[in-house]
């Protein structure tokens, strides 16, 4: 037993080595892009820094991206382990993000608001594992493939998201792109005043870390993962179901994500909104590539992200750069991303050619 | 054009595919290359093609030493194989194909080649329609529009890699012709092939292969005993077989058929009774792949039923087979048999109890520590299962195997074991006959299934076309029954 807990932390040093690279590859790809657009790199490492680190409110702000971004990542690390690509995610937030708002809905009259609150997360986690449940049958009953499914599904929860807002859900008097009507304060999630920040969400992303960590080591579930991840065929013969697995990761997925889109509309926007997502589902499969699948680095990674995310905000009004730049330093991220997981899989496979 | 290899060898990695191979073929001969599968045959040949290189050795045309080091370059010296399957463009019409790699000039040149073709094609009796889409041929029919092209580029060495699997015996009759005809012109074939009546019935001369080295050589007459001996040498030592009395039917099927291998499994009917060890003999792909997996439960029939004791087994799945006591160890110990990237302990895990929800990870550890020791299996409980080697891996997979199994299935349980490791295995599973277990195996060594087994089913072409007793029978016979001779 010992033996295999300490071989645990070379690894971990060995993935910290690449996540390095990786965070090299995106300085290098992001300041190429920024001299081209005739920004000076180093001010514009100095503005995003500045507007993500540079007071506690803007670090407030980078900690609300950081929490769905988490949040996300932990699901995402149970349909990776078992080899499959929840593309689905998004709408998984989105869905959520509807469940939540309908507990809300249905509680606005209620004497007892705690209650409510933890009800609408709830039905969070309930409707992003719903939304995934239909992504994991279509991909083990119906034989599509679940970037196919989950990527038709996140265009449905967007329809049904601005149905919502423009039907059913509409502000008295006149719909609008700005969401549904915002909730009664007492239906928000606790924030500390001066920050903006709500301790329950964070309390809700850290016991979310944890607990994706032990039942990964310690259930299971999570060893079953990893086998048919590894081998299905194999798997199979060890009296391993691959295909009732898969479910299961993807209800972990999307309860995950469900929470994460429960947290927008209870813990940041207070409403419905079209954007309630805010593509964190998609930059949450980065983080997970990028963190090498390792739980324990998906909160710097995540971090790293959403500092990113909210610092280039500063960029146009610093720089006078295109508002658009902000958008493109992402992409490049991602391309860095992808070209240094595609590097390195490569070099594994070589690497076991020779062995 | 004369051919002659000079001391070929190839590696891959500990592997010795070809180990000092010596090859002469005259102009206007047909020599056979004979040998088992894996005997490195094609190897050989991909290496006379220019399709890969040689670790070591020379190749000479007419006495002048040659060093090409790709398919097209051979090609420009006169050698063109043809692969066992043919590397075509389904979607392009049959002259559009044999056009490829002809010319270089931007016009066309459809109307010349138009003309060639038929006459090649007329010369060859092949008869083949020029427009017609390449999907809609035969294999034996693509195997002619190649034997064209390759023609037309002017090979002089043409290389056949089983060119008869797959195709009518109609086709073969034509092919062979066609081929008699090339060697008249004074062109050199060179015929792979592991059936020995292929070989017997066109070739001049025939050079035979055996893990990589010749075993011997033979002009026309040929001794098909004398042929069969060094396909299958001289044979090694197995623990003798257990011979307990065979007691109730456990596995019986009637009149199954199903899909997958080169030919499936057609119409078998098999009996497998407790304390049998029954081998499966027949080249690769004949049908005994198909059988252990139907009987496994990995692969539907497509007809018949199959009955374990007291139990129809129509349309369950592996796991259904599982829980009656049927266990499958596949050949490919790294692909289907072990998860790569997991420890033997979390092997060991995996295997604990199922409806646990935390994993016993103190009590896989103590599980994969003593079947370390009892198996000698060198490793620790926290290797990787790829690092281990493939002995260690098959020890490894029958430490896995139930205390009281009911049949074990087991595909080639020997493959690339020395052999001690060999006789280590199968003293391990003769452990079983004692426990009323029945096994039933497949090898493509005729001495194993010969020294180990208590009855012997030959398998051809998806037929289930010999079942004798293993003291009743020797591997002459066998040997020729699995080249399709009863």
């Amino acid at each position: 037993m010992t033996s295999f807990k300490t071989n645990q932390f070379l690894p971990m040093i060995k993935q910290s080595r690449h996540v390095l690279v990786t965070v090299i590859a995106v300085f290098f790809f992001t300041s190429l892009i920024l001299i081209i657009a005739g920004a000076p790199p180093l001010a514009a490492y100095y503005h995003i820094f500045k507007g993500s680190l540079g007071s506690w409110l803007k670090f407030a702000h980078v900690i609300k991206a950081w929490i769905p971004l988490t949040l996300c990542a932990c699901g995402l690390i149970f349909t990776f382990r078992i080899g499959l690509w929840n593309i689905g995610i998004e709408g998984q937030v989105m869905m959520g993000a509807i469940f939540s708002t309908a507990a809300l809905r249905f509680g606005l009259e209620s004497q007892m608001p705690a209650m409510i609150i933890s009800l609408s997360i709830a039905a969070g986690l309930v409707g992003g594992a719903l939304w995934a449940l239909i992504a994991g049958f279509l991909k083990t009953k119906g034989e599509v493939n679940e970037i196919f499914a989950g990527l038709g599904l996140n265009f449905v929860a967007q329809g049904i998201i601005l149905w919502l807002i423009f039907g059913p859900w509409k502000r008295p008097g006149v719909a609008s792109m700005s969401g549904t009507e915002v909730f009664p304060t007492h239906l928000w999630l606790s924030q500390l005043a001066s920050m903006r920040l709500s301790p329950p969400a964070l309390a809700i992303v850290c016991v979310s870390l944890i607990l994706t960590a032990l039942i990964l080591r310690y259930t299971k579930i999570g060893l079953n993962l990893k086998a048919i991840g590894s081998n299905p065929s194999a798997a199979y013969l060890f009296g391993l179901k691959p295909a009732r697995n898969m479910v299961l990761a993807m209800i972990f997925a999307g309860g995950f994500a469900g929470i994460a889109g429960s947290l927008q509309v209870v813990g940041v926007y207070h409403r419905l909104l079209p954007a309630i997502s805010s593509n964190y589902g998609y930059l949450a499969l980065l983080v997970a590539m990028l963190a090498n699948y390792n739980i324990w680095l998906v909160p710097p990674v995540a971090l790293f992200f959403a500092c990113l995310n909210v610092g280039s905000i500063q960029l146009p009004m610093a720089l006078q750069l295109d508002s658009s730049l902000s958008g493109v330093i992402q992409g490049a991220l991602v391309l860095a991303t992808l070209g240094i997981h595609g590097w390195r899989q490569k070099r594994a496979k070589t690497i076991g050619h020779r062995a | 054009m004369q051919i002659e290899l000079r001391d070929i060898h190839k590696y891959f990695g500990p592997v010795k595919a070809n180990n000092g191979i010596n090859l002469t073929v005259d102009a206007g001969e047909i020599h056979g290359i004979l040998g088992e599968n894996g005997a490195g045959k094609s190897t050989l040949m991909k290496i006379l093609a220019g399709f890969s290189n040689q670790t070591r050795g020379e190749i000479f045309i007419d006495g002048t030493a040659v060093d090409y080091r790709n398919p097209a370059h051979a090609a420009t010296l006169g050698i063109g194989m043809l692969y066992q399957d043919p590397l075509d463009f389904p979607l392009l019409s049959v002259l559009d194909n044999f056009m490829l790699g002809q010319t270089d000039s931007p016009g066309s040149e459809k109307k010349k080649l138009s003309k060639s073709f038929n006459a090649l094609a007329h010369a060859l009796n092949f008869l083949l329609p020029p427009d017609a889409a390449l999907k809609t041929l035969t294999i034996g029919e693509r195997q002619q529009l190649e034997i064209l092209r390759l023609m037309a580029l002017g090979i002089k060495v043409l290389i056949l890699d089983e060119p008869t699997t797959g195709i009518s015996s109609t086709q073969k009759e034509v092919l062979f012709n066609a081929l008699q005809k090339l060697a008249a012109e004074g062109k050199s074939i060179i015929l792979v092939s592991h059936k020995l009546e292929d070989v017997e019935a066109l070739c001049d001369r025939v050079t035979v292969l055996r893990h990589g080295k010749i075993t011997g050589e033979m002009n026309r007459p040929f001794d098909s005993s004398g042929l069969l001996e060094m396909m299958f040498g001289a044979p090694p030592v197995f623990p003798p077989r257990c011979s307990e009395t065979p007691g109730m039917d456990v596995l019986v099927m009637t009149g199954v058929s199903g899909t997958g291998g080169r030919a499936g499994l057609k119409d078998c009917d098999a009996v497998i009774r407790q304390r049998e060890v029954v081998g499966l003999a027949g080249l690769e792909g004949s049908g005994q792949g198909v059988f252990l997996r139907i009987a496994a439960g990995l692969k539907r029939a497509t007809r018949g039923t199959i009955r374990l004791p007291g139990r129809d087994m129509h349309r369950q799945d592996h796991h259904a087979f599982r829980n009656e006591g049927v266990t499958f160890l596949p050949a490919s110990r790294l692909e289907e048999g072990l998860i790569s990237g997991l420890s033997i302990t979390e092997h060991f895990a995996l295997q604990e109890s199922q409806d646990k929800f935390m994993v016993p990870w103190q009590e896989a550890y103590q599980a994969a520590e003593q079947q370390i020791a009892n198996f000698r299996i060198k490793g620790l409980p926290a290797s990787a299962v790829e690092e281990l080697s493939g002995g260690n891996q098959q020890r490894l997979l029958l430490s896995f195997l139930p205390a009281n199994p009911v049949l074990l299935l087991l595909e080639n349980p020997t493959r690339g074991l020395d052999l001690e490791s060999v006789n280590w295995v199968w003293q391990h599973l003769h452990t079983y006959c004692g426990k009323k277990t029945s096994i039933v195996f497949s090898s493509p060594e005729l001495d194993e299934i010969l020294m180990v087994a208590d009855r012997v089913l030959v398998f051809f072409n998806g037929r289930i076309i010999k079942g004798v007793e293993a003291s009743n029978t020797d591997a002459q016979e066998l040997g020729r029954a699995i080249a399709g001779k009863i």
